[in-house]
């Protein structure tokens, strides 16, 4: 990641009436990373995302992609990005293939090259079998993909993906993470990505920004983000109470926190493969028995409740998202 | 969410991204071809949609039909007014040989009133199923996604009205002042009235998601546009109130002009007539350019929010 920002975000707001949906975000996307924005439904996840693709106009703040500016030139934008939206967009009564050269046609891309090259994308989303087939005959993980595939028309050096898995059964999920990690490792592609599933973030991201309420609260590699709730778990038992050696366990680099309970003692660690090693040895050397031990890593979901506050949570949105995303998940289940 | 998605436990075929496919997306991504910059790009291809989903389900069409069908078999028969009134009376009221005929030509401008009046649903399922967002997230014009709505709404009516012509001439309407220049120019009348209003009702439904609110804006302006107008009678026998609202609904011109032409009103009797040739065909070009330029401006502001 020592390239440089390809998306440059500062103070970017949305206001809705008395509402403020994004409220002074500012980040930075490098470039050929997969980027993560994670926050529970009406954090203001699909508002940044539509605002940096020129859907909604930002109430306040600049942001730039590809050193374009999104105020001043959104048609140079629009031409350099990709976007893969929440809901479905693919005309039902039209084929896959029909629908992804209305998608080129629509992005100016010359009719010599907007036909093999729909050809091409299909094949690389697997649909080829499907191109001819209506919209409306796919399941939802073939719509997902043609999805995908209408967003890489225009040969965009980043897409945005806004709930790229959003009522997906697991194994079309995992099919998805494929290709989104395949985009960016062959192609060398910039993804920027909204998820409410810690999991998806977990997984696929390279950074990610956990935002609640409009705000980003923390941004990080999943590793940090895990480690900046205090690190690994490590809990030891002991054979007999012997003499309490807490304060001996927490002079060990690197342990943070310690306590005791009957014949156990509960460490918190930033490395636990390493501590937990030296705290073997502490206790052995002070002639107690180590009947068991165990480390845990902490998961993005402790990290999640420790920012934020609360767990994920379904929030109520407006009549319409609802709707839309009803729709969404009910031809993804299909 | 306790639901193991580490993706190692499940192969499926769809999640093996093979070599073949590595290789197919280098392939594919190597060479990225120059962007049209034309502001009409896309133009086409977003009408041709609307057109192509139109014709490959015939049964809409049918459906549209049948209304002015009725219109024309059971009222227009029933109400022939010919058969009771002296027929130069009748004539001089008309300024047609028959009913039919006069209703022919009112029915021309009655399934294009129609079919106008539902290019704006068409924006408001589009924006409800997520085409909307799709097209305003690529380049193409905000202009022509309105303007692709219009031109689709007017290909359809025009078309939808040839057919109801010929219906017409088939339950009898007088054919004898038909001709080449009559019914094209008839036609340039009705693509104009057809333009101006598909540009009003796609204008009532840039802004708009909800589909019950669309319906009762059509319900509102669809049979006053109608039934204040010349087309299913003639103006003069109107209370004088109504002579005037016709006298500002654009309808009326259209279907004046059509007249003039089809059923050479005019050279019957002047009763009849609305206006001067010229000057229907004038108020139908100020109409169309008015709410076609002022469908263009208001998308440039309304269809970002």
């Amino acid at each position: 990641m020592s390239q440089q920002a390809i998306v440059k975000v500062q103070g970017l707001t949305k206001v809705f009436g008395q509402l403020k949906a994004v409220d002074g975000v500012s980040f930075e996307v490098e470039e050929g990373e997969i980027f993560g924005f994670l926050g529970p439904n009406g954090a203001g996840k699909t508002t940044t995302i539509n605002m940096l693709t020129t859907l909604l106009r930002a109430s306040g703040g600049t942001a730039t992609i590809d050193g374009l500016d999104i105020h001043k030139h959104p048609n140079e934008v629009r031409r350099t990005v990709g976007v893969v939206p929440q809901e479905y967009t693919a005309d039902e009564d039209l084929t896959g293939i029909q629908n992804i050269i209305l998608c080129a046609d629509l992005y100016g891309l010359p009719r010599s090259n907007s036909k093999p090259h729909a050809v091409e994308l299909l094949k690389l989303v697997g649909l080829e079998d499907a191109a001819e087939r209506k919209v409306s005959t796919y399941s939802g993980g073939m719509r997902r993909r043609l999805e995908l595939a209408s967003g890489l028309i225009n040969y965009p050096k980043l897409l945005f993906l806004d709930e790229p898995t959003l009522g997906l059964d697991v194994q079309t999920r995992t099919a998805v993470w494929d290709y989104i990690r395949m985009l960016k490792v062959e192609y060398k592609m910039t993804l920027f990505l909204t998820t409410h599933y810690l999991e998806e973030a977990d997984s696929l991201c390279d950074r990610i920004a956990i935002i609640d309420h409009g705000h980003i609260v923390k941004i990080g590699t999943p590793g940090e983000l895990k480690a900046s709730i205090g690190g690994d778990v490590i809990v030891v038992g002991v054979a007999e109470t012997g003499p309490d050696i807490s304060a001996d366990i927490k002079s060990i680099p690197l342990v943070k926190d310690v306590k005791k309970t009957d014949h156990e003692y509960r460490i918190k660690s930033e490395v636990g493969e390493e501590s937990s090693i030296q705290i073997i040895d502490l206790v052995r050397s002070r002639g107690l028995h180590v009947t068991k031990i165990s480390l845990t890593k902490p998961t993005l979901d402790e990290a999640y409740l420790e920012l934020t506050g609360r767990s994920i949570r379904d929030e109520e949105t407006n009549k319409m998202d609802m709707f839309k995303q009803r729709v969404t998940m009910m031809r993804a289940r299909r | 969410m306790t639901e193991d998605l580490s993706r190692s436990t499940v192969t499926t075929q769809e999640q093996v991204i093979d070599e073949e496919k590595r290789r197919e997306a280098e392939r594919t991504f190597r060479a990225a071809p120059q962007l049209s910059k034309s502001p009409l790009h896309g133009l086409w291809a977003l009408t041709n949609r609307d057109l192509v989903k139109w014709y490959k389900n015939p049964i809409q069409l049918v459906i549209s039909l049948v209304q002015p069908v009725v219109w024309l078999g059971l009222f227009g028969s029933a109400f022939n007014l010919g058969n009771f009134v002296p027929k130069t009376e009748f004539e001089a009221t008309f300024g047609a040989t028959n009913y039919i005929s006069y209703l022919g030509a009112g029915m021309l401008a009655f399934i294009i009133l129609f079919t106008a009046a539902f290019s704006g649903m068409s924006v408001v399922w589009d924006r409800r199923f997520g085409f909307m967002n799709k097209a305003l997230s690529t380049p193409v014009g905000r202009g022509s996604i309105v303007v692709g709505k219009i031109m689709q709404s007017t290909i359809r009516s025009l078309i939808q009205a040839a057919i109801v012509l010929v219906i017409a001439v088939v339950l009898s309407m007088d054919t004898t002042h038909f001709g080449v220049l009559t019914v094209g120019g008839s036609f340039v009348m009705l693509f104009l009235m057809s333009f101006g209003l598909s540009s009003l009702f796609v204008m009532l439904a840039l802004r708009s998601s909800d589909w019950q609110t669309q319906m009762a804006i059509i319900n509102l302006l669809n049979l006053p546009l109608l039934f204040a107008s010349n087309a299913m009678l003639p103006v003069a026998i109107m209370p004088g109130w109504l002579q005037s609202v016709v006298r500002y609904n654009p309808v009326s011109y259209a279907v004046d002009g059509v007249r003039q032409m089809l059923l050479g009103s005019a050279s019957i009797t002047n009763y009849s007539v609305l206006a001067p040739l010229w000057v229907d065909f004038g108020v139908l070009v100020v109409f169309a350019a008015l709410l076609s330029i002022l469908g263009i401006i208001l998308s440039w502001r309304l269809l970002t929010k």
